[in-house]
């Protein structure tokens, strides 16, 4: 690892991982040990080498996989589900499944192509109706915190792309965690925000969790892949430069940079007058207009 | 007598003696987006290739809204 200058063996590494994860979750006081975790699954390396890492500490974790029904010629969402129930049924882990068809009424690629939301690619409504039943499911069960495996290079490229925008909104936003609020959104923690993406996939690997290989369909040309190649190459040439990045970032967020932007995003939020969830709109949420204009033009087009 | 690479459904080939990472830089794969195994072990980056070998590159980057 040269970002770290370490080099571990496997023993000391699996090791090394568990105690960083643990130093993480205390360090941003994610959650502690009285608390009901929800952990967001989805089959892949990270949410599942997060799943294990928290379990081996000690930490009361259920489960929840979003079922999105991508099965057009890969049988994506068929797989991933495989993983995960393999997984839970291995561990002897509580498993939450929703599946998007039969509780909103189509499945992600269906609703991407009645919907101008996204303009046809299918990862707008894919990551708000995730958002969506994530806070749902975290509120029903009366979980204390949803936790999501998202890793350094993911929060980085989010940040590269926040700030080559300025968008100081999400900018003040993005953090290792992201409080409850009054309006009742869920509060949410990622522990593994400090790990690269190589580290969780080198311990799910050493550890010997299968999960699936194979990358949504739809990610191919994601901008979030383009900035993660785009900032591997710059880490290529300077290790360290990714957790460098986000590390002052973080400094700088601490330090009031943008302060000035979390009243505003809060005391604006509202309840839909649809399904009650918190919203920055003045009546119904992002949510229910979407899968409302879904259902109505499957239905016209029937 | 080469070494045979394989990510995903491409096959790349190296002469042994250089180093896994060396070789990563030398077919245009950025190091940081592969976990390469042999025979389904880890290996570092550090590691000298020999002849004969056939290591598998685990892609390690996922993406899209999440």
């Amino acid at each position: 690892m040269r970002q770290h200058k370490l080099a571990l063996c496997k023993e000391h590494f699996l090791v090394w991982f568990t105690e960083q994860t643990q130093r993480f979750i205390n360090k941003y006081h994610m959650f502690g040990y009285e608390d009901r975790i929800l952990v967001a699954v989805s089959g892949g390396k990270d949410s599942l080498a997060l799943w294990n890492v928290l379990h081996r500490l000690g930490y009361q974790t259920d489960g929840l996989y979003i079922g999105l029904g991508i099965n057009q010629g890969t049988g994506y969402s068929a797989e991933s589900l495989q993983f995960t129930e393999k997984y839970a049924t291995k561990y002897n882990h509580k498993l939450i499944v929703v599946d998007v068809a039969e509780f909103a009424g189509a499945t992600i690629p269906e609703a991407a192509a009645l919907t101008l939301r996204g303009k046809g690619k299918p990862c707008s409504v894919c990551g708000l109706t995730k958002r969506y039943i994530m806070n749902m499911v975290a509120h029903q069960g009366d979980y204390n915190v949803l936790v999501t495996g998202h890793n350094l290079d993911d929060e980085v490229a989010v940040l590269f792309g926040n700030t080559l925008n300025w968008a100081v909104g999400y900018l003040a936003r993005q953090g290792p965690v992201l409080e409850e609020t009054a309006g009742g959104l869920a509060r949410k923690a990622k522990p593994f925000c400090r790990f690269y993406e190589r580290e969780t996939a080198a311990y799910a690997l050493l550890q010997g969790i299968d999960y699936i290989y194979e990358e949504c369909p739809h990610a191919t040309g994601a901008k979030s892949i383009y900035y993660k190649v785009q900032l591997n190459q710059l880490e290529a040439d300077r290790p360290g430069t990714k957790l460098s990045f986000y590390l002052s970032f973080l400094r700088a967020k601490e330090s009031g940079f943008f302060a000035h932007q979390n009243p505003a995003v809060q005391a604006n939020l509202n309840r839909c007058q649809t399904c009650g969830q918190p919203t920055s709109a003045p009546e119904q949420c992002a949510f229910c207009r979407t899968w409302h204009r879904v259902r109505s033009r499957r239905a016209a087009a029937a | 007598m080469t070494v045979r690479l394989t990510l995903r459904d491409q096959e790349y080939e190296v002469y042994g003696g250089m180093t896994v990472r060396h070789a990563l830089l030398k077919l245009g794969i950025q190091p940081d987006s592969v976990l390469p195994t042999l025979d389904g072990e880890l290996i570092t980056d550090d590691e000298i290739l020999q002849d004969d070998q056939h290591i598998h590159l685990v892609a390690v980057i996922s993406g899209g809204a999440r």
